[in-house]
C-alpha cells in the first residue's frame, strides 16, 4: 500500500470519535509529563504498558504516540522557563530559550518552539508514511543475518558513539542484554539466570526496570541534590503572537531543524542529540544577528532546534514500524507494547496491521494540530503545572511507581527489583552512565539472539554467514567503523599533537 | 559563593584514583563474574538447538567483563566521573528518607494495603526533598492514593494490594448503592 492510500485508510480509522478522543488524552498526557521535570515519555509509556491488557491495539498506540509527540511539545516549554531540560534532545532548546525567557521574550520562544514542532511534526510525519512503504520494500529482502547485523549497527551507535563514553554506553548496554536474557530461554525451555526463583521464569519486566531506572533513580538522584539545585521558573513575558520579523527568522531554522532532524532519526542508529546540536551550530553560523547567541538569546536557536528534536522523534518510528528496530527507549517500550499484543512490528506489520500502523500515522497528523492548540492558547495552564513543589512532585511520582509495578503483577519481588533497579539508576546518573541503552538492549538484546540462532540454522552451523552476505557485511563494517574510526581519529589528532610539542 | 578562595582544588588530585568510581568499576566486574558464572551452570539441553542457550549469556558476561575491566583503569586513571558530579555532596540524610520510605513500603504494602502503605511513602519522600508539614503531605497522599487506587481497580479492573482503607471504601460504595 503506498502513502496516500494509506493515509485514506489511516484517518478513517483514527477520525473515529474514540480514538480522537485517546488521542486528545495522549497529547494532553503527553504535554503534562515532558513539561513536569523528573517524568518522561518513556516512563509514563511503560507505566500504561497494563492498558494492553484492556483495550485495542489501535487505541493504544494513538494513545502512546500522542504521549510520544505530546512530551516533545511539553519538554520545550519545561527547557525554556525552568532551564532545567528533561531531555538531552532538549539541551539545546534551553541555552537559547532560557535565556530569550529571561530577557523578557519567553512568549516568542515558546510560540516559535510550539510551531517550529508542529511543521517539523507534520512534515516527519509525511515522511514517515512515504518512508515507510519505502523501507518495507527493501527490508523483505534481509534475512536473519541482516537483521542481526542491524541490531548491532542499532547497539553501537545507540551505546558506543552517541553517548559520552563508548565505555560506560557498552557497559549499560551489556547489562540490559543481560536483563533481557533472565527468564527461561523460549527456544531451549532452559532456565537462565532466575537464581531459582520462581517469579522469574517469565523474565523481569521492562516496565519494572524503566521505571526503576526512570522513576525511582531520578527521583533518589534529585533528593540526593535538591538542597543544591536552585530552579527559577522565569515568568510568562511576551506575547505569545510572534512579530513579522520573527516569523521571518524562523521559518528558515524550522525547515533546515526538520532536514537535520527527520533522516538522521529515521536511520537505524538513530538519536536525536546530534540533529538539535548539527541545527544549532548552522543557524549560529548564519543568522544575520549573531550577536544574540549566547547573550539575549537567539530565536533561530530556539526554532532550529526544536524542530529538529520533534522531526528525529517522527524518524524513529521508521525503523521502529518497518523493521522493528527502536533506536530510543521511548521506542523500545512502544515495540515492547507491540510484543504485548503478539505482533511484531518488521516489514510485515504493513501488510498485515495497515488500520493499525495507518491509523497511528495519521492520529499523528491530528495529535499536532492539537499539541498546537494544547501547547499556545493554553500556555498557561502549563505554566502553572511548573509550580508544583518538588517534594510532593517527587512522592507523587514514587506512589505512581509503585501502582505501576507492584499494582500489575502484586509481587513483592517486583517491588524490590523496582527499587535495586532504582538505585542501580542513581549510581549510573551520579557517574555518568546513559539509560537508554539498557532498555533498549533489554528489549533488542533477545530480538538479536533469536534472529543470530535463525541465522546459524539456516546457515547450518556456519559463523561467516554474517560475512558473506554482502548487505550483511556492510552493515557489520559500519557499525565496527562507527566505534573505531572515531578513536582512531583522536588517536591520531593525540599524537600529531604530542609530534608538535616535541619539536 | 563568594569569591574563590574556599573552592577546594579537587582538580589537583586528578590523577589519584578515584573511590566512587572506582568502587561501580569494580561493581561492574562483580556483576561479570556472577553472570559468567551462572552462565556457566546454564543446563545445556538435549534438545538440538543450533545455538545453545549459553552462548549469548556468555557473551553479555564477557561484554561487562571486559568494559568493567576498562572502566577499573579509567578509575585508577583519576576517574571519569563529571566535574559538576565530583562537586556535589550528595544529601545523605535525603536520600536516607527516600530510600527507608521505599523499604517502609515493601514492608507495610501488604499487610496495610496499598493506601497506608502509600501515605508512609510518600509522607518520607516530602520529609526527604525537605517539606515539614507533615499533615498536610499525609492528606495528599493518602487522597492521591486513593484516586490512584479507585482509578485502577474500577477502570482497569486491577486489583492492586485492598487493606483496611480500601476495603472500608468498597464497602461504603456498596451500602450507598445498596440503598
Amino acid at each position: 500500500m503506498d502513502g496516500i492510500n494509506g493515509l485514506i485508510t489511516g484517518f478513517g480509522v483514527a477520525l473515529t470519535p474514540m480514538n480522537l478522543l485517546w488521542c486528545l488524552v495522549g497529547t494532553t498526557l503527553g504535554t503534562a509529563i515532558g513539561v513536569l521535570p523528573g517524568l518522561g515519555p518513556a516512563l509514563t509509556i511503560a507505566l500504561l504498558l497494563p492498558i494492553t491488557f484492556k483495550v485495542e491495539p489501535q487505541a493504544a498506540f494513538i494513545l502512546f504516540a500522542g504521549i510520544y509527540y505530546g512530551a516533545m511539545y511539553g519538554g520545550s516549554t519545561t527547557s525554556i522557563l525552568l532551564n532545567t531540560p528533561g531531555e538531552s534532545s532538549s539541551i539545546v532548546t534551553s541555552m537559547e530559550g532560557n535565556k530569550m525567557a529571561r530577557n523578557g521574550r519567553a512568549g516568542a520562544a515558546l510560540a516559535t518552539a510550539a510551531i517550529g514542532s508542529f511543521v517539523a511534526g507534520t512534515i516527519g510525519t509525511l515522511g514517515i508514511a512515504f518512508l515507510a512503504p519505502v523501507v518495507v520494500d527493501w527490508a523483505l529482502k534481509f534475512g536473519p543475518a541482516e537483521y542481526f547485523a542491524l541490531m548491532i549497527l542499532a547497539f553501537t551507535t545507540v551505546s558506543a558513539v552517541l553517548g559520552s563514553s563508548a565505555v560506560r554506553g557498552l557497559t549499560a548496554l551489556f547489562f540490559g542484554i543481560w536483563l533481557g536474557l533472565i527468564g527461561i530461554d523460549l527456544q531451549t525451555g532452559q532456565a537462565r539466570f532466575t537464581f531459582g526463583v520462581q517469579e522469574l521464569f517469565d523474565g523481569i519486566n521492562v516496565i519494572v526496570v524503566a521505571v526503576g531506572l526512570f522513576a525511582v533513580g531520578e527521583t533518589l538522584y534529585n533528593a540526593a541534590t535538591y538542597k543544591n539545585s536552585e530552579t527559577k521558573i522565569t515568568p510568562l513575558k511576551g506575547s505569545l503572537l510572534m512579530t513579522k520579523l520573527e516569523w521571518k527568522r524562523s521559518i528558515g531554522p524550522w525547515i533546515r531543524g526538520t532536514l537535520f532532524g527527520f533522516p538522521i532519526g529515521a536511520m537505524p542508529a538513530g538519536g536525536a542529540e546530534i540533529p538539535t546540536f548539527l541545527s544549532y551550530y548552522t543557524e549560529k553560523k548564519l543568522t544575520k544577528y549573531p550577536e544574540e547567541f549566547g547573550t539575549t538569546g537567539a530565536i533561530e536557536g530556539v526554532a532550529g532546534p526544536e524542530a529538529a528534536n520533534n522531526a528525529s522523534a517522527a524518524g524513529v518510528l521508521v525503523p521502529m514500524l518497518t523493521l522493528g528496530l527502536p533506536t530510543s527507549a521511548t521506542a523500545a517500550i512502544m515495540l515492547s507494547a507491540f510484543q504485548s499484543y503478539g505482533i511484531n512490528p518488521g516489514p510485515l506489520l504493513l501488510q498485515t496491521q495497515p488500520a493499525l500502523v495507518w491509523g497511528l500515522i495519521a492520529s499523528l497528523f491530528i495529535g499536532n494540530v492539537m499539541l498546537l492548540v494544547l501547547n499556545l492558547p493554553l500556555i498557561g495552564l502549563w505554566v502553572k503545572m511548573l509550580q508544583i513543589p518538588a517534594p510532593l512532585l517527587y512522592a507523587g511520582i514514587l506512589v505512581f511507581a509503585t501502582i505501576g509495578t507492584y499494582g500489575i503483577s502484586q509481587s513483592y519481588i517486583d517491588l524490590i527489583l523496582l527499587y535495586v533497579v532504582g538505585i542501580i539508576g542513581y549510581l549510573m546518573r551520579r557517574y555518568d552512565f546513559p539509560t537508554a541503552p539498557v532498555i533498549i538492549g533489554m528489549i533488542l538484546g533477545p530480538l538479536a539472539e533469536q534472529n543470530f540462532r535463525q541465522a546459524m540454522t539456516i546457515s547450518a552451523g556456519d559463523w561467516t554467514v554474517f560475512f558473506t552476505r554482502p548487505l550483511s557485511l556492510t552493515i557489520i563494517v559500519i557499525a565496527v567503523s562507527l566505534v573505531i574510526v572515531p578513536k582512531i581519529y583522536s588517536m591520531a589528532k593525540e599524537s600529531q599533537r604530542r609530534q608538535s610539542l616535541a619539536r | 559563593m563568594t569569591g574563590d578562595g574556599g573552592s577546594n582544588q579537587r582538580g589537583a588530585a586528578d590523577a589519584a584514583p578515584a573511590t566512587g568510581d572506582l568502587l561501580v568499576a569494580l561493581g561492574v566486574v562483580g556483576l561479570a563474574a556472577v553472570v559468567l558464572w551462572q552462565a556457566w551452570v546454564i543446563p545445556v539441553s538435549p534438545i538440538y538447538a543450533k545455538v545453545g542457550p549459553t552462548l549469548v549469556p556468555i557473551m553479555a558476561g564477557l561484554g561487562l567483563l571486559v568494559f568493567g575491566a576498562a572502566l577499573v583503569v579509567s578509575a585508577l586513571r583519576g576517574g571519569w566521573q563529571t566535574k559538576d558530579e565530583k562537586a556535589i555532596t550528595p544529601d545523605r540524610l535525603a536520600l536516607g528518607w527516600v530510600l527507608g520510605g521505599l523499604a517502609l513500603n515493601v514492608l507495610t504494602i501488604g499487610p496495610l494495603g496499598f493506601t497506608l502503605a502509600s501515605v508512609l511513602l510518600f509522607v518520607c519522600v516530602t520529609r526527604g526533598f525537605g517539606s515539614r508539614q507533615l499533615l498536610r503531605d499525609a492528606a495528599i497522599g493518602g487522597a492521591f492514593a486513593l484516586v490512584a487506587y479507585l482509578g485502577f481497580a474500577k477502570t482497569l479492573n486491577i486489583n492492586i494490594g485492598a487493606g483496611l482503607v480500601e476495603n472500608g471504601i468498597e464497602w461504603l460504595i456498596a451500602t450507598v448503592r445498596g440503598r
